[in-house]
């Protein structure tokens, strides 16, 4: 697959991966050196909301949902940082040819980075026709723009890989 | 989706406003190995009923499956059928 980005939008791109690799701290991240050396990670969900959304509660019941979370959520940190590894390593302006798993990994990073923002702008089903009629000069319509731009580019890659 | 009685466990998908229904599709599709008219309508019932059933099975194979949709960003969660 071949993509096509100038160096402003690289530029987005690139600055939007690093917060997601700053924000998704790696792996076990407890005090206890065995724990970590057994991939055990934290049982509680994150207070932050960005990374609620992004490792979300897998049970209903609290005590269930932290053993899963215990196990599961060093690996999921992982896989999201080496997607986003992935994604920075590629994302250069001009052309880049894509591998498919290359483009697999973009297609979830470009999603963790709109659920990032999504998150932190607090997007509802109507953003795309709020953003439409957003008045250029309200201070939100930069973040907003951003927004609406990775959503093309998300579904575009998406229809590009089915 | 049809769930057998000797496998209880559910993997259920909740509708959010980020994750575009182009995508959701892709990775049931994907994923699961669903076809795509199976994964539009599960996508559609996620979209407008706020939750769908995706798969079924033992409790290992559900928390794999919800794993899995994690890393997709896909907002699920492992339930028993009651």
């Amino acid at each position: 697959m071949i993509a096509r980005f100038d160096a402003a939008e690289i530029s987005v791109l690139r600055s939007l991966l690093s917060q997601i690799l700053e924000l998704v701290e790696p792996g076990p991240t407890g005090d206890d050196p065995l724990e970590r050396a057994l991939g055990i990670g934290p049982s509680e969900q994150p207070t932050d909301p960005v990374l609620a959304r992004l490792f979300p509660s897998a049970y209903e019941d609290h005590e269930q949902s932290a053993e899963f979370r215990r196990y599961t959520e060093a690996t999921l940190r992982e896989g999201k940082r080496a997607d986003a590894r992935t994604m920075l390593d590629s994302a250069l302006p001009g052309e880049v040819e894509l591998t498919q798993e290359q483009a697999q990994a973009w297609m979830r990073a470009l999603n963790d980075v709109r659920l990032a923002l999504g998150t932190r702008l607090e997007v509802d089903e109507e953003v795309h026709d709020e953003i439409a009629a957003m008045a250029e000069d309200d201070p939100r319509y930069p973040a907003y723009v951003t927004y609406d731009w990775l959503t093309y580019l998300q579904d575009t890659l998406v229809r590009a890989l089915w | 989706m049809d769930v057998r009685p000797d496998l209880p466990w559910l993997t259920v998908v909740w509708n959010d406003p980020v994750n575009l229904m182009s995508y959701v599709t892709y990775v049931f599709q994907t994923v699961f190995g669903y076809s795509r008219e199976k994964a539009e309508k599960l996508m559609l019932d996620v979209h407008h009923k706020g939750k769908a059933v995706v798969s079924s099975g033992t409790r290992e194979e559900m928390e794999r499956d919800v794993q899995i949709m994690h890393s997709y960003g896909l907002w699920a969660t492992v339930q028993k059928q009651s």
